[in-house]
């Protein structure tokens, strides 16, 4: 019998159907990968198991048993004596997972005594061993700290403690790694197979990211609007692909635009854009009022060049200064240092006229489809909003015209103007913030991390766009990325930021087979791979059928 | 945690300070001879150039404001124009009874507005909270005076176990003592009921958004029962909102004593500064207002200070 | 009492559904609506002219002629209450209105600027967070002696600080976002973002402080006035009735009902019309 049995389960949320005849079993040390896109019902299947549901969720049918225990419609203090003790779970937002006022010892400590009425120092005993295991040694990870003197990674070291602290029969473990950059998500990740091994744990992984299952399942269930696709055994299941909607998403999670590799552009041209010698400092929070002001250089020492069509990616670990970088190329923050040079015209110090003409030649996609635009504003002002930095206004005819014509660059309608943003799904106003920034005919197209928000199949459309546009207006694209699978899609040369400083460039082939540096080994090595992880798992395999 | 309450030090000392000379610009400088305004139109010549010479008007404004800063700081706040004592003796007497009816009320209101909030919350949407939040709504929009107006026609005019009016003085002994506190029980209800509707509504709002944050989720996937899981993780989270209108409040509820003197014939504050206005005299409005904001200013720092206490965030890095 | 004010904002057509839909939201605007059109109407009829004293009639019981009863100057108290309910709505909105011209101007300028700007607004506000409006009618009128413009202006003055530091916090909000940076980006000024793009998303936050603010003004000119630092006879005003009710609370006890029912009627609607506003325009009420 499975440690826990889903069959024929049915919710809705306020009158609104979220799962149909959902049938999941996960079995006793398994582990089982719950994948989907966003909507698909993943994280309400998991909160069914726990009945930790929000306001106004009903399960209409169907039964939830685990370890022989019927967990729909148990009594509170019955779910109580499971959650935490039988089954732990791990969240996708690390920031906010923890209380801001508790220490995490406390935190740790608290499911121990609460369930074990162990007194205060045992349990303390017993969440510092735990601490220890999830990789938070006490000489530097003192039972006394806060959360918000921990980074995002050992914030979800210690969710993970807590979810683990009693060694429960079964984990549930619902996108851990989503907000991490890959390297860290590499280490969570291990941390979790392992804990599992040790304590022959289940493990219900919830992911949105098919590469990430096919290294970590057992067994694999794909949901789809609220409905089950298809289950069976993990790389069986993704080699096979018998379903057409597991064919679907592997196939866009592996997905490489068609392009001619050069993009147009030649490495002997005139730089389009240098950056030299870019230097940023944040002032941090003094500790006292007496102390030197300290500064954080957020960017240290930054040169580098881009040609007019050139393609090219800026990747590196988040808060390692990518972000900063694109802020300065892009005029919007000025550096402590060094400068930027556009279309031969220095631009870090000048002033808000002067920089009419830069601007009219460099825009901007940012990574949030929908912080992106004004939700008061229609298409057609969103999308002409560059249109201001031209010389000549253009009249109402024209601008409509111009809108049109970028709305059909996107693959967009014509039509599309006049409606509101909220009205266009997440990849439409993807679609719509390229479109804003291609109106003017830039040279250059600075992507923050314009695909990471997106869901696989939509993932690959806009990758495919982006890939044409550079193609087809021959525009110079700077993508910042954490990811490497975008790098090696779409770019010609790949730039590894670390610790504010560039430590590798070259072609993108080059640099992403044989890195160099370790930061760029480390990326390499943590980005997921759906090809890779399937081979390996299948190598593994036949070496233990020998 | 030394740094963050030094630089709220700094800021409450800076705010005083700008205070008063607002309070110096406005009751000094502004009116241009505030000798004329306390004598009136027709004060003879020799009167005039007497309390000039007294409160020192033909000094230049700066060496005033000096002289004034100097003296309160000595605790010398000049003398009362009409009483012809010292401010200081008559603004003690008077803050024996609106201090005590001020906190008294404060507490109250605290006591009554955080669990009736805490309760309301963790029946989010239930008919105890339309309830709670129905009646909370209504409290809002009672004008203390006019509360204490019914008050005082219910126990005092009615049944007549309080009385109406007046203050006994604090005296000597328990006897006496209960006899003043008695005095002050209706005044301080009609303060702190309308003052708890505010606060049971922010204490509710603050805990439902608290009760939905992440780590409320993370604690009862701990298996911890949701009664602990409200004490231990929301509540104190929630009350750092709290705090924050609580410091803001009070100079609501200083206002609100000063007009509720008046109702209740209590010789505080309030009644001071009213005649003090009445009879134009300067001096003594100066000094109470200055007195008023340095409490407001005050209590403010002590909210920083238990804000420092609930959220180690703002203690600043290890 | 965070709203976030971006995602507020949805096509107005549905906005009108969904506030008709809501009780809060309605009882208010009934209620308010009532209170304005009695004030309005005070302007062309009352029931009697208050101007006039009719001593023979003084401190009558509710009675067909006079509904609410006469004071002790025998006017009839119905016709006072209706031009109290002028009064007081004068005083608040001019109020407001001296708040939101100074505040909201400072409050997006600071936030910005950023910087030494934001700091010296900031310290400013602290200032004037420190005294109360009673504390600045103190001191008005000590000065200049007591009247209806001083409730206006001391009421307006602690208006300043709050609708500053309201606009203040959305605008901050709103800096940081992506579409601010794509306008940025797009070459427009602080200036003209701030017009495009910051005012029309903190205009529902600001509007939700306008009317907490109004009722605020209703409590604060009563107690001004109550105190005699307000409207001074022979103008009617509900705090100024409230006061001369106290002497004869023993003998005349509905003199001090219909001003205090008055002004705890227009507050009550007036919360209830913010509060209504407030679940309208908040997104993760609505997402509920």
């Amino acid at each position: 019998m499975s440690l826990l049995e889903i069959e024929n389960l049915s919710l809705s949320i306020h009158d609104k159907t979220i799962l149909k005849d959902i049938d999941l079993s996960v079995a006793s040390g398994e582990v089982m990968a719950l994948v989907g896109e966003s909507g698909s019902g993943k994280s309400m299947t998991a909160l069914t198991v726990m009945q930790l549901l929000p306001h106004g969720a009903r399960a209409e049918a169907g039964r939830v048993a685990f370890d022989g225990i019927e967990l729909l419609g148990a009594p509170e203090a019955a779910m109580c004596r499971l959650r935490g003790k039988d089954i732990g779970m791990v969240f996708q937002e690390p920031m906010t997972a923890l209380n801001p006022v508790k220490t995490i010892g406390e935190q740790v400590a608290e499911g121990i005594r609460w369930h074990t009425g162990a007194s205060r120092f045992d349990a303390e005993t017993r969440a510092r061993t735990m601490l220890e295991r999830v990789g938070l040694p006490e000489k530097h990870f003192p039972l006394t700290r806060y959360p918000h003197e921990l980074s995002g990674g050992q914030r979800q070291r210690v969710v993970i403690a807590i979810a683990c602290a009693l060694q429960p029969k079964l984990l549930i473990a619902d996108e851990p790694t989503t907000a991490l950059d890959v390297v860290l998500q590499t280490q969570i990740l291990d941390l979790l197979r392992d804990l599992v091994d040790e304590n022959r744990m289940s493990l219900l992984l919830i992911s949105h990211d098919l590469a990430i299952v096919a290294e970590m399942a057992d067994r694999i269930t794909i949901l789809r609007d609220g409905t089950v696709m298809e289950t069976g055994e993990a790389t069986d299941t993704l080699v096979k692909q018998r379903h057409p909607y597991t064919r679907q998403l592997a196939q866009a999670s592996t997905h490489v635009p068609a392009r001619a590799r050069s993009g147009g552009y030649r490495s002997e041209q005139k730089p389009l854009l240098e950056a030299e010698g870019l230097t940023r400092d944040y002032p941090i929070r003094r500790t006292s009022l007496f102390s030197r002001a300290k500064f954080l250089r957020a960017v240290d020492d930054v040169s580098f060049s881009l040609c007019a069509g050139q393609s090219t990616a800026l990747v590196g670990r988040s808060g390692c200064g990518k972000s900063t970088l694109a802020r300065m190329v892009l005029a919007l923050d000025r550096p402590t240092a060094g400068a930027v040079r556009f279309m031969g015209e220095e631009i870090s110090t000048r002033s808000h006229e002067a920089l009419r003409a830069a601007r009219r030649n460099m825009q901007v996609v940012f990574q949030d489809p929908f912080g992106s635009f004004n939700p008061r504003h229609r298409v057609e002002r969103l999308i002409s909003e560059p249109l201001h930095l031209l010389d000549e206004r253009p009249d109402r005819t024209r601008r409509r015209d111009l809108v049109a014509e970028a709305l059909a660059q996107v693959e967009l309608s014509p039509a599309d103007m006049n409606k509101y943003p909220h009205e266009m799904s997440g990849g439409q106003r993807q679609r719509l913030s390229i479109a804003r920034a291609v109106i003017t005919r830039p040279k250059l197209i600075v992507a923050d991390e314009p695909v990471s928000a997106l869901d696989v199949s939509i993932r690959a459309q806009i990758l495919d766009l982006f890939a044409d546009l550079n193609e087809r207006l021959g525009m110079a694209c700077l993508f910042i990325t954490h990811d490497l699978t975008v790098a090696r899609a779409i770019t010609d040369t790949v730039m590894v930021m670390h610790e504010g400083k560039i430590v590798e460039k070259g072609p993108t082939n080059a640099v992403l087979t044989q890195p160099r540096t370790e930061a760029a080994k480390a990326l390499v090595a943590a980005a997921p791979d759906l090809e890779r992880a399937l081979e390996a798992r299948l190598a593994g395999k036949t070496r233990e059928s020998c | 945690m030394i740094a963050y309450l030094a630089k709220r030090l700094s800021i409450g000392l800076l705010t005083l300070l700008l205070a008063s000379v607002v309070v110096f610009l406005a009751l000094e400088v502004l009116p241009g001879d505030p000798a004329r305004i306390m004598l009136g139109m027709n004060a003879s010549p020799e009167a005039l150039e007497a309390l000039r010479t007294q409160m020192g008007l033909d000094h230049p404004p700066l060496l005033r404001y000096l002289a004034w800063l100097t003296g309160m700081l000595s605790g010398d706040f000049g003398n009362s124009y009409t009483y012809s004592l010292p401010v200081i003796e008559l603004v003690l007497e008077r803050m024996a009874v609106s201090l005590p009816l001020a906190f008294i009320a404060l507490s109250l209101s605290t006591l009554i507005a955080v669990p009736v909030g805490i309760f309301a919350a963790a029946r989010h949407g239930r008919a105890a909270d339309t309830l709670a939040m129905g009646a909370a709504q209504l409290g809002v929009a009672v004008p203390n005076f006019w509360f204490a107006l019914l008050l005082v026609y219910v126990f005092a005019v009615g049944l007549q176990i309080v009385p109406a009016g007046g203050f006994p003085g604090w005296g000597d002994g328990w006897g006496e003592h209960w006899q003043a506190l008695r005095a002050l029980i209706l005044p301080a209800i009609a303060l702190a009921l309308p003052q708890a509707a505010i606060l049971a509504r922010i204490t509710r709002s603050a805990m439902v958004e608290v009760l939905g944050e992440d780590y409320i989720r993370t604690a009862r996937a701990k298996g911890l029962p949701w009664r602990i899981v409200l004490w231990r993780h929301a509540l104190r989270n929630a009350l750092i909102p709290v705090l924050t209108i609580l410091g803001l409040q009070f100079a609501f509820l200083l206002a609100g004593t000063i007009i509720i003197e008046n109702v209740f014939y209590l010789p505080g504050l309030g009644r001071l500064i009213f005649q003090a206005i009445g009879q134009r005299d300067l001096i003594v409005v100066e000094s109470v207002v200055m007195l008023l904001v340095a409490t407001i200013i005050l209590i403010n720092l002590l909210v920083d200070i238990c804000y420092a206490i609930a959220d180690p965030r703002l203690r600043g890095a290890r | 009492m965070s709203l976030d004010p971006v995602s507020s904002s949805v096509p107005e057509r549905h906005v009108l559904l969904k506030a008709l839909g809501n009780r809060s939201f309605l009882a208010g605007v009934i209620i308010t609506g009532f209170i304005a059109a009695v004030a309005l109407l005070s302007f062309v009829w009352t029931p009697y002219d208050i101007t006039r004293l009719e001593v023979s009639e003084r401190m009558q019981g509710l009675s067909l002629a006079h509904p609410f009863g006469t004071d002790h100057l025998g006017r009839d108290i119905l016709s006072m209450v209706m031009i109290g309910a002028r009064n007081s709505i004068a005083v608040a909105l001019v109020a407001i209105g001296i708040g939101i011209v100074i505040g909201v101007p400072l409050g997006t300028w600071a936030a910005a600027r950023g910087g030494l700007a934001d700091d010296v607004l900031m310290r400013v506000n602290d200032v004037i967070f420190a005294f109360p409006s009673l504390i600045s009618a103190v001191i008005i009128t000590a000065i200049f002696g007591p009247g209806a413009i001083n409730a206006i202006i001391a009421i307006g003055i602690f208006n300043v600080p709050v609708f500053a530091r309201v606009a203040r916090a959305g605008a901050l909000s709103l800096w940081p976002r992506e579409f601010i940076l794509a306008a940025r980006a797009a070459g427009k000024s602080r200036v003209l973002i701030t017009i495009e793009h910051i005012l029309p998303n903190i205009m529902s936050l600001l509007l939700v402080q306008g009317t907490i603010q109004f009722a605020l003004g209703i409590l604060a000119e009563a107690g001004l006035s109550y105190v005699g630092l307000g409207t001074q006879p022979p103008m009617a005003s509900w705090g100024r009735m409230l006061f001369d009710a106290q002497t004869r609370l023993v003998v005349a006890p509905h003199l001090a009902l219909f001003p205090g029912l008055a002004i705890v009627i227009t507050v009550l609607g007036l919360n209830l019309l913010g509060d209504g506003l407030r679940d309208v325009l908040d997104p993760r009420l609505r997402r509920a």
